[in-house]
């Protein structure tokens, strides 16, 4: 199936808006795409009305609405049941919720594998709960070019592991995480399996069945939707197992004054009124983005990528964080002039109206194993063209000159 | 425009990297770090009567960080506790947009970075770090 991103462009008004913009900060947010956009329109003007309540028709539609999402997120996931899909804030607001309704029931001497690749969304929660349940924290350590030491599993998934929570792939990198032997050795220790899929959702449907994880989060603004609404999903029975995190309206099977039950999952961890027009918006773009032709669109992206590394490799003095080619690497590119600060070239990129991040990327650990206290971050999205690309260089070229 | 922020005279105060290095035995001495971009800055003093005797100062972040660390490392020698907090009052307020000159000419090509809100901590660090080396 062919695929022009001139055209795909055209569902993402912001960059009608903004002709002259190169948004290459895609990994930070991307763009609103028109499906998300006519939901929340459609939503709010014809359905709005609270959830799992009401017995009128607005509030039918919008339990139907909100129930539709949930539906259409399982299948972007490939999930099993619709029920398996929880609606939160966020990517962080879901690994938080594993953190506590999961980590909570842990005890001193429990481990919880991490990597060092992790975003701090992926590292600060298990920090806090090491502070509160005594737990061990163990890091699967990075091989050069940042990707998971996977040869080194042994040393760090234990009998003693309870979790293991790794990033699907980098937010500086791009390098995507080989989940199969991590997934395999947790197996193999009795450990649960959790994936942070912030980055990569939005580079095409998952499965999060052939991943065998048992809980996989993302954030509904990196993929085309509103932010505010993101998902947890986790496995039936792994999600089952698990007390509420949060407790209030919603999440309740029976109220005395003296104590409660609970519902049962998902609505056990959607305490309190639900973004419902944003979740609306996430199933909606999600929905739009599985019938998008995603190997062209991946090999749009691909293409990209690699002319953005020919075009930083003739470049004086750039220090490339992360792998130097597209093998199983996702479209972001992280890299350094040497003598200059990343917010530096960020500032004069953005007088060429392209928008990229500078920074620590919320990845400290990952970049003191680089060495670095931070770096510029370009991430592509199917939306981006070579004229983006082109402009960056031009962009950078102007930075070595004017900052150096 | 951005570019506007690196004008001449930023660039060269950065360079100049005045009152950068180390003290031998200092006074006081505190590390401040920027959680928006993991810049860090060290600044150390010994001091005379409660006054700054001697600078030095080590910067890892961008030119508008370095800029104003310089700028404290050829000014700040004979100020004390107050007259720094004032002038790192002076600096916020020339971000904020006030008119009114701060003490230091050099502070004046500060000037541009106002429209750009999450760059008046780099400019800001320095002071800060300096102000808390001067209570440690």
């Amino acid at each position: 199936m062919k695929f022009s991103a001139n055209e795909w462009r055209r569902h993402f008004p912001l960059l009608a808006n903004h002709p002259r913009l190169h948004y290459l900060d895609n990994a930070a947010t991307g763009q609103l795409c028109e499906a998300a956009f006519d939901a929340v329109t459609h939503h709010e003007l014809t359905q709005r009305a609270n959830v799992l309540r009401g017995t009128y028709k607005l509030a039918e539609a919008a339990d139907a609405a909100y129930e539709n999402a949930r539906r259409q997120a399982a299948a972007y996931l490939n999930a099993v049941a619709p029920d398996e899909v929880v609606f939160t804030s966020g990517t962080t607001a879901s690994i938080n919720l594993v953190a506590h309704a999961f980590g909570d029931g842990l005890q001193s001497g429990d481990e919880v594998v991490l990597s060092l690749a992790e975003h701090h969304s992926n590292l600060v929660p298990w920090q806090m709960l090491r502070a509160r349940r005594g737990i061990t924290l163990r890091f699967i350590p990075l091989t050069a070019d940042g990707r998971l030491d996977l040869a080194r599993l042994g040393e760090v998934i234990t009998p003693r592991s309870k979790l293991v929570a790794v990033t699907h792939a980098s937010n500086v990198t791009g390098a995507v995480t080989d989940l199969a032997p991590i997934a395999a050795a947790a197996r193999a220790a009795g450990a649960r399996v959790l994936v942070d899929g912030a980055q990569a959702v939005q580079h095409g449907p998952v499965d999060v069945q052939a991943l065998d994880a048992d809980f996989y989060a993302f954030s509904g603004h990196k993929a085309f939707a509103p932010n505010g609404v993101g998902v947890l999903w986790g496995r039936a029975e792994a999600l089952a197992a698990l007390p509420p995190f949060l407790g209030g309206g919603g999440m309740i099977g029976r109220v005395t004054a003296e104590s409660s039950t609970w519902a049962a999952p998902p609505r056990r961890f959607e305490a309190g009124t639900p973004p419902i027009a944003q979740a609306v918006a996430l199933g909606a773009a999600l929905d739009w983005l599985r019938q998008q032709p995603w190997q062209a669109m991946r090999a749009h992206t691909k293409h990209l990528a690699q002319r953005l590394l020919d075009g930083l490799a003739v470049l004086q003095e750039l220090t490339l964080l992360g792998p130097r080619d597209m093998q199983d690497r996702l479209p972001i590119v992280a890299f350094n002039l040497a003598g200059i600060h990343p917010h530096d070239v960020c500032q004069v990129l953005d007088a060429h109206h392209v928008a990229v991040r500078g920074g620590h990327h919320c990845a400290q650990p990952l970049m003191a194993h680089f060495g670095v206290e931070g770096a510029v971050r370009v991430s592509l999205a199917p939306y981006n063209t070579e004229a983006d690309v082109d402009a960056l260089l031009a962009g950078l070229r102007e930075a070595l000159k004017k900052l150096k | 425009m951005n570019d506007d922020l690196y004008q001449q005279a930023i660039l060269d105060l950065a360079k100049s990297a005045d009152g950068a290095g180390r003290l031998d035995a200092p006074d006081g001495a505190a590390q401040g770090d920027s959680p928006l971009c993991g810049d860090r800055v060290r600044m150390e003093v010994k001091l005379e009567n409660g006054r700054i005797a001697a600078l030095a100062h080590e910067v890892k972040g961008c030119l508008l960080c370095r800029a104003a660390a310089a700028a404290i490392g050829r000014h700040a020698a004979g100020l004390d506790a107050a007259q720094v907090a004032a002038l790192r009052g002076e600096v916020a307020a020339l971000l904020a947009g006030a008119d009114a000159a701060p003490a230091w000419p050099e502070l004046k090509c500060f000037a541009p970075v106002r429209p750009h809100r999450n760059r008046h901590g780099c400019v800001l660090l320095p002071f800060d770090t300096l102000i808390e080396a001067l209570k440690s």
